[in-house]
């Protein structure tokens, strides 16, 4: 009998352990991985840690309290095949009270922080301090528009530190064409969420409604996010990179990316220039491309080659191979995606060499 | 248990001393709130969305307040209807029971007319938020008449095969038919009061 | 009734006779044998919702894995939340209701016997259904909560990797949910008027078994619940079938409020989940302590407390979607505040079990296994209401952590427990104890290890419903754990299967009270005779079973008294009374009626109108086959053995 209790103990306590390690995990090994929700690199994302903060010892501490309650009952009040019943106790008042009594007493500890930081949260950066972006979510990318600097980049925005950034999730975009007419977006837009774990928070993009969120970093560095809202076959391919620079790097790359694009000199590239025109400005803008009409059905390529990633931020711009394989079947290297295939009887191989290569002068 | 409920007063044996056709219909009924509930908040939220359509201007107040003003008459007859076969009265149960499904088909064939009309002023199902929410909730509402029309059709068929008579088992039967009938009734009085009778900006 | 006795049946068709044999279960009305047909079905859609999880989780094994293309993976795991919840956990809690309510509150069937097999027949076609998908194309494939508008614009609005018609998916979700929640909506009116109106005479509200106060209360949530998620889907056909604008866009619609529909139903459904799992442990853990539960009065009305605070809470389900500061801290408080109610139930079985005399059987063990994990579960859930805490956790697989401790831990621990306790009763056989015993210690350790890691997972920022994931995220390694866990689940769920089978086979005998329990189904006989009791016993206590064996409460060591009356009764009951008690008589209309349903939705989805016609008209001719048809045929001297 004994050696069988102690079998059960010993069981029980490895369960326990189990659970608490991997709780304990989660705060400290982690952090080295880029999207720990519990590194917190900004003044957002920490507000929300310091939460976490008061409310997972919490959890911890009833848990421990309840499984230690079951765990001693069990051990305790066995039947052992000896003598009678136990006594009929239908139950206690004063516990009943004090078991309802306590832990609304420690929710409402809880709560009052929560309220608090939901409010400070919900407040917008001052207009002078803040950079604003106005981000929308497509399938399966995110384009990104800094609105008062005036261009567009996809995937990858690049951010001063300790500045805030105010993005607005804009669900019913309208553009300027380089023509000065307006493009409305394609009225089949779905949720979409964007999270940057260290930075901030998700807040979802809605269609059709404005939405808003603020994110800030104080180190300097490459921070990862992801979309959070089911939006269809590569949801889980619309990944999303935030590089938080120096305030004069980041002045330095934003009048980069409002310059347009240089059309090549003679060669390869300005071929591909061409073949840009025909087969592609109908989805993707250029500026600066003589036959750009500002169309945002796919990303805008400006300074494509300024980007580390691309198509969701899976892939290397760099890898050559890989920008061929893309723009010959989209939909076979990331499933879903809203790009036709261009096959050799569309683009010949030369043709697809120079293509790439104009893409590689676009910085 | 079924033969218990036959000989002795109704719900007699049950711990509420209500039949348990009765209860359960009652609970019916409160869900059928819910639903109902649903539709005319989703109603009343698109009230706003009309797109390029018509709004509710287009509603023809005087026509609807006839056929429900028959329709509210309908529930009279079910009324008379059941006191005829607590009576024992069957003609009478039969003609009143007729009665009150003509009275639902003629509002229905209201409802029908009107729909054409709108579609004929370019309100269709697909033409905005706004008017897939109003066709969706009136022809529910609709189609509860339809099947409400249906039971009475039954009730004054089987009066003839002897499944409906002067039992109690049977007039329990139609008081629970007749409380669907009120109910669809009353939740009309309420889609034509939300729908058609206050104006747009108290909603909105 | 004036019908000359000997006529069979005055209906369209003739009546069934056969009592046994395979035929009679398609057309019983008996509240015990539907009950079983409701757990076997429910069985079988748990073992194919798990299986679509190994898959699952096959694919999330390692980083970049290519066991299922993004298609594949995103139909099954919506297909697995949807069979897991609507046709697992509900119609295996339907299985407890129907089986037990009538046996635990002395009745001798439900009060709407035919529509009780109606409820079962349409689940069941519902099931059908909606995996017929399967060969119509595809499954749904946007999640089991469906957000609009991607289950309008699709998951490839071009079409370049899936071609095929997406509206049809989302015809099958539309219509499939709403079949099912005929049935439910059904079995729900039904068992509210059992339970408030055919209870036995003593049997007032506070002696009340607490599973059949549980099973009250969840029946009045399905019963307003079920109306809710019915107008979405309702306007989900609509948009999708018949190019209607509730949720798009550009004509007006409004994409969220789906997500407010979806969730006023939503959460109330998690605890129509919960709560009869919770009512199954509320008999078990005093049965096994072999002392009463614990603060009767507190947890029914905890119980009823959650079912109430369930309905104002939804919006946590949002707080991404910017519903704004004032709206997210009501939800938040208001989500949290569930936790009193439901602490002060896991407190009171703890007090249960405190002083008690534990016999840990395989039923007391899954009960305290709920009770242990279901703890872990619920303090996650407070940790989402903390509103700008979740907007890391929201979405991720610390959600999924969270729901699956509070659905495997609680909702199948707990009915598991069920099966173990009330299976002696249905067969007069035990299931086998060692199996029993390793089923449960391979759960727990399979469970947590597939679970567990979910949390590090999620908080790691590991999203939900993705179908692959790169590596050097730190989640390598996680995930292994935990599909390790999943298959070591699937191997316990295996051994109870076995065990099962054997057991209805050959299992050791059982008599009509194997475990000196404490409510009247157990006076009874195992398994209960067609009519449940002789005589419907007179109820003159809380555990009238227990307090009819042992004399002195309150506090007393109480002995046991010297004739005890439960096998006394059955047995006797047999010879004496038993053949003069009219039951019910079996119906064909239920099982054609259901039958009706998919035909039209069917239609529907394939445009083939005549075949929905069709279905339709199996409907409306069989419920007026149905009206003419009397609920049991008259017999001779039908009047005088009433009691
Ligand atoms: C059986 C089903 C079930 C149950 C019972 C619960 C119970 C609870 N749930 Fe859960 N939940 C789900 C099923 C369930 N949930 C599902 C399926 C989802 C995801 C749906 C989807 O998106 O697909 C979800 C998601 C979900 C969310 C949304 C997360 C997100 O997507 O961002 C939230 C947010 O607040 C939440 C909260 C809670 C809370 C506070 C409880 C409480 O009721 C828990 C209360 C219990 C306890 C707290 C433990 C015992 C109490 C004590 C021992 C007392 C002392 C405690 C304290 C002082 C803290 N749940
Ligand atoms: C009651 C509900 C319930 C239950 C019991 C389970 C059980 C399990 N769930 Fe479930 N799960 C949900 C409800 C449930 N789940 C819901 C609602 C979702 C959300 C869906 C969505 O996002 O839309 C979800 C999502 C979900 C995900 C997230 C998917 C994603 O977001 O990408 C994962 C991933 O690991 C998972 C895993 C599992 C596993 C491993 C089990 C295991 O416990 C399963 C145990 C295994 C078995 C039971 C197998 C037994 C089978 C055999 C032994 C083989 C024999 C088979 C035949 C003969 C057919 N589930
Ligand atoms: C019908 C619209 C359409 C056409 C035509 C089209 N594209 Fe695209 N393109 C897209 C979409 C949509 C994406 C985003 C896909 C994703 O990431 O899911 C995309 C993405 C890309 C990307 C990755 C951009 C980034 O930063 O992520 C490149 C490069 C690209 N396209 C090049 C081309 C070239 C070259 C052509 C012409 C030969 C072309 N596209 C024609 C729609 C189109
Ligand atoms: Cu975009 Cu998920
Ligand atoms: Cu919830």
């Amino acid at each position: 009998m004994a050696g069988h209790r102690k079998a059960i103990l010993a069981r029980t306590v490895v369960i326990g352990a189990l659970a608490l390690g991997l709780a304990a995990c989660g705060r400290t090994e982690m952090s080295e991985y880029p999207l720990d929700a519990l590194s917190p690199n900004g003044p957002i994302a920490e507000e929300l840690d310091r939460l976490w903060q008061i409310v997972f010892p919490i959890a911890v501490g009833v848990f421990v309290l309840v499984e230690g309650l079951i765990l001693i009952a069990v051990l305790k009040f066995r039947d052992r095949g000896d003598g009678d019943l136990p006594h009929q106790v239908e139950g206690n008042t004063r516990l009943e009270i004090l078991w309802t009594i306590i832990p609304a007493v420690i929710l409402a500890g809880i709560a009052v922080p929560t309220v608090g930081t939901i409010f400070e949260l919900s407040e917008a950066p001052a207009k002078e301090e803040r950079v604003e972006v106005e981000v929308v979510g497509k399938q399966f990318f995110w384009q990104f528009e800094y609105v008062n600097e005036g261009f567009f980049t996809a995937n990858e925005m690049v951010v001063p530190t300790d500045t805030p950034v105010y993005l607005h999730l804009e669900g019913d975009p309208v553009y300027k064409g380089p023509d000065g007419r307006e493009i409305q977006e394609a009225s089949d837009l779905v949720l979409h969420s964007f999270w940057v774990p260290r930075l901030a928070g998700k807040t979802d993009f809605v269609p059709g409604a404005d939405r808003y969120m603020t994110l800030q970093a104080s180190q300097e560095g490459t921070y990862l996010g992801n979309c959070a809202e089911f939006c269809g076959l590569s949801h889980a391919n619309m990944r999303i990179r935030v590089r938080a620079v120096s305030q004069q790097e980041y002045e330095e790359w934003v009048a980069q990316q409002a310059k347009p694009a240089a059309s090549p000199p003679e060669g390869p590239a300005a071929r591909g220039e061409e073949i840009f025109g025909a087969n592609c400005v109908t989805c993707h803008a250029v500026k600066g491309h003589p036959d750009n009409v500002g169309q945002r059905t796919g990303p805008d390529l400006t300074h494509f080659n300024s980007r580390t990633r691309f198509a969701g931020a899976i892939f290397d711009v760099e890898d050559t191979q890989q920008l061929r394989a893309w723009i010959r079947n989209p939909p076979a290297e990331k499933p879903g995606a809203q790009m036709p295939p261009f096959g050799p009887d569309q683009i010949s191989q030369g043709e697809l060499d120079a293509l790439i290569q104009y893409l590689h002068t676009l910085d | 248990m079924a033969t218990d409920t036959e000989s002795a007063a109704p719900g007699a044996g049950t711990n509420f001393g209500v039949p348990n056709e009765k209860m359960g219909m009652w609970a019916f009924l409160g869900s059928e709130c819910l639903f109902f509930g649903a539709f005319i908040s989703v109603y009343v939220l698109y009230l706003g969305g009309t797109g390029d359509g018509p709004g509710p201007a287009i509603f023809d107040i005087p026509f609807t307040s006839v056929s429900t003003f028959v329709l509210l008459m309908s529930s009279l007859a079910m009324v008379m209807a059941l006191a005829a076969i607590q009576d024992g009265d069957m003609r009478r149960f039969r003609t009143w029971t007729l009665g009150t499904a003509l009275m639902g088909l003629t509002f229905l064939s209201g409802q029908v007319y009107e729909y054409t009309v709108f579609v004929e002023e370019g309100m269709g199902l697909t033409t905005s938020a706004f008017s897939t929410a109003f066709f969706v909730l009136t022809s529910f509402h609709g189609v509860h008449v339809s099947i409400g029309v249906l039971m009475l059709g039954a009730l004054w068929f089987m009066s003839f095969t002897g499944r409906i008579d002067t039992s109690q088992r049977s007039q329990t039967a139609v008081e629970n038919i007749g409380l669907y009938w009120h109910f669809v009734d009353i939740i009309w009085i309420l889609i034509f009061t939300v729908v058609y009778l206050i104006p747009v900006d108290l909603l909105t | 009734m004036t019908a000359v006795a000997d006529t069979p049946s005055k209906g369209l068709l003739s009546r069934p006779g056969a009592s046994s044999g395979w035929t009679s279960w398609l057309t019983t009305v008996d509240h015990k044998k539907i009950g079983i047909m409701y757990f076997a079905a429910a069985l079988i859609f748990f073992l194919v919702g798990g299986l679509e999880a190994l898959l699952m989780r096959a694919q999330l094994s390692t980083a970049n894995a290519s066991v299922l293309s993004a298609d594949a993976y995103n139909q099954l795991f919506t297909m697995h939340g949807l069979t897991m919840i609507f046709f697992a956990i509900m119609p295996m809690s339907a299985a407890f209701f129907n089986y037990l309510l009538p046996l635990m509150i002395g009745a001798r069937d439900v009060a709407f016997p035919r529509l009780n097999a109606l409820s079962l027949w349409v689940f069941i076609a519902a099931g059908i259904f909606l995996y017929s998908s399967w060969l119509f194309g595809g499954a749904p494939d946007t999640t089991w909560v469906n957000y609009a508008p991607v289950q309008e614009v699709g998951p490839d609005p071009a079409g370049l990797t899936l071609g095929g018609d997406h509206d049809q998916r989302m015809l099958f979700y539309s219509l499939g949910l709403q079949i099912a929640g005929i049935a439910s909506l059904a079995s729900a009116i039904n068992l509210i008027v059992t339970v408030l109106n055919m209870r036995a005479p003593g049997l007032t509200f506070m002696r009340m078994p607490v599973f059949v106060w549980m099973s009250l209360v969840v029946q009045f949530l399905i019963l307003f619940a079920m109306p809710v998620i019915g107008v979405a889907l309702w306007q989900l056909m609509f948009d999708v079938g018949f190019d209607g604008n509730f949720f798009r866009v550009d004509a007006g619609g409004q994409p969220i409020l789906w997500q407010h529909l979806f969730w006023l139903f939503g959460h109330p459904e998690v605890y129509i989940l919960i709560l009869p799992a919770f009512g199954i442990v509320s008999e078990i853990l005093p049965t096994f302590a072999r002392k009463p539960l614990f603060g009767y009065a507190a947890i029914v009305f905890s119980g009823i407390a959650i079912g109430f605070m369930g309905w104002g809470v939804w919006a946590h389900h949002m707080f991404t979607s910017g519903l704004g500061p004032v709206a997210n801290a009501a939800f938040g408080l208001s989500t949290m505040f569930i936790a009193v109610p439901t602490g002060i139930k896991i407190f009171n079985w703890v007090g249960t079990m405190w002083g008690g005399r534990m016999r840990f059987s395989p039923p007391m063990l899954f009960a305290i296994g709920l009770v242990a994990m279901f703890t872990i579960g619920g303090l996650s859930g407070v940790t989402h209401a903390v509103v700008p805490s979740d907007a890391q956790q929201h979405d991720t697989y610390y959600v999924v952590a969270h729901f699956h401790y509070v659905l495997f831990g609680g909702a199948i621990f707990g009915l598991f427990a069920g099966v173990y306790y009330w299976f002696p009763k249905a067969f007069g056989k035990f299931l086998n104890d060692r199996l029993g015993k390793t089923h449960f210690w391979l759960q727990l350790i399979g469970f947590n290890l597939a679970f567990g890691p979910q949390h590090v997972l999620g908080l790691n920022g590991m999203p939900r419903r993705y179908y692959t994931y790169p590596s050097g995220m730190g989640w390598d390694m996680w995930n292994m754990v935990s599909t390790i866990g999943a298959f070591i689940i699937a191997l316990s769920v295996l051994i109870f299967v076995v065990n099962l089978v054997k057991s209805v086979r050959s299992g050791e005998q059982a008599d009509a009270d194997p475990w000196d329990a404490r409510t009247i189904e157990w006076l009874s006989a195992s398994p209960p005779p067609p009519h449940n009791y002789d005589e419907v016993p007179v109820v003159t206590s809380r555990d009238e079973a227990w307090h009819r064996k042992y004399a002195g409460g309150g506090g007393e060591v109480p002995r046991p008294v010297p004739a005890g009356a439960s096998a006394d009764h059955a047995e006797h009951g047999e010879e004496h009374h038993g053949e003069h008690i009219h039951m019910p008589d079996p119906s064909y209309w239920p099982l054609i009626l259901a039958a009706g349903l998919p035909l039209a939705a069917w239609g529907v989805v394939t445009g083939l109108w005549a075949l929905s016609g069709i279905g339709l008209g199996i409907v409306l001719l069989s419920a007026f086959g149905w009206a003419m048809e009397p609920e049991s045929e008259p017999e001779p001297h039908a009047e005088s053995e009433h009691a």
